[in-house]
């Protein structure tokens, strides 16, 4: 199953917390379920990411990294 | 010793024929939406912003533009020094009397004014922060009291601190919201789930 990803957001170079306001901005006019794909270089982020879906209810659906890019998958809920 | 038996409640009522149905038709399970009749309580952060210090204002920006993001809604109550920050730009000196005037000559108030509570050094400290804040791309507070108030964080001014300080609510951003006092703070910070004096 391929994932349509409805929106991209690119923090790449943003520290604490812009990657969360940025992903929250992004996420918050979309339809639920869509998918929202970040790609950040903040090492924070992958705690804060984990976070942040606990505390809004997003669904965190997948993580890597690649080099010093962290990649997250949201669904919205 | 007595012991008491434990009737349980009657099962409800099946309709066998409804069950076969159902399993006939293959209709996917859909998960019942749970209602328990009283709304979700969204969490809610309160923060006495009194600083309005460089090293003090980062973190009342950023905890509240997090928390907002973050689907907690924010309310700032902002008094004393915490209000200089919140004059807007074009505003250089306010105040109706000399000592109030003086106030604002000695500190110069606005978002991108803000001076460090310690290290200060006449500016020296601020300007190596500005220059660090760069390099690493790390927000400033202009952009994120902008995110703040893109998120709807509330911003609740003191009163009694605007009639001390001759600011007038047109001097302060018109994201600013109507000036309340003492009692106002008390309700906001025991009814939420955290609160905290910056």
């Amino acid at each position: 199953m391929t994932l349509q990803i409805t929106r991209q957001v690119d923090a790449r170079g943003l520290t604490c917390p812009m990657p969360i306001v940025k992903t929250a901005q992004a996420i918050a006019p979309l339809a639920p379920g869509s998918i929202v794909e970040v790609l950040a270089t903040d090492a924070g982020s992958v705690k804060d990411f984990a976070a942040w879906s606990r505390t809004t209810g997003h669904q965190l659906i997948d993580q890597s990294v690649d080099g010093a890019v962290y990649r997250f998958v949201i669904r919205r809920k | 010793m007595t012991t008491t038996t434990l009737e349980r409640p009657a099962a409800p009522a099946v309709d066998p024929l409804a069950e076969a149905v159902d399993d006939v038709a293959g209709i996917p399970e859909i998960e019942p939406a749970v209602e328990t009749g009283e709304p979700v309580k969204t969490k809610e952060l309160v923060i006495v912003d009194w600083s309005g210090d460089l090293d003090r204002m980062w973190p009342v920006l950023i905890l509240s533009s997090t928390a907002a993001a973050s689907g907690v809604h924010c309310k700032v109550f902002v008094t004393f020094w915490g209000l200089l920050p919140f004059v807007k730009d074009q505003k250089r000196v306010v105040g109706e009397n000399w000592m109030q005037k003086m106030l604002t000559l000695m500190q110069r108030p606005g978002i991108d004014h803000l001076k460090l509570s310690k290290m200060n050094f006449l500016g020296m400290g601020p300007w190596m922060m500005g220059v660090l804040r760069k390099r690493y791309g790390i927000a400033s507070p202009r952009e994120l009291l902008e995110a703040a108030n893109a998120l709807g964080v509330e911003f609740i001014p003191c009163q009694m601190t605007m009639d001390m300080f001759g600011l007038k609510h047109e001097d302060l951003i018109d994201e600013m919201g109507p000036p309340a006092g003492a009692a106002t703070a008390i309700e906001l910070m025991t009814s939420a789930d955290a609160s905290l004096f910056i």
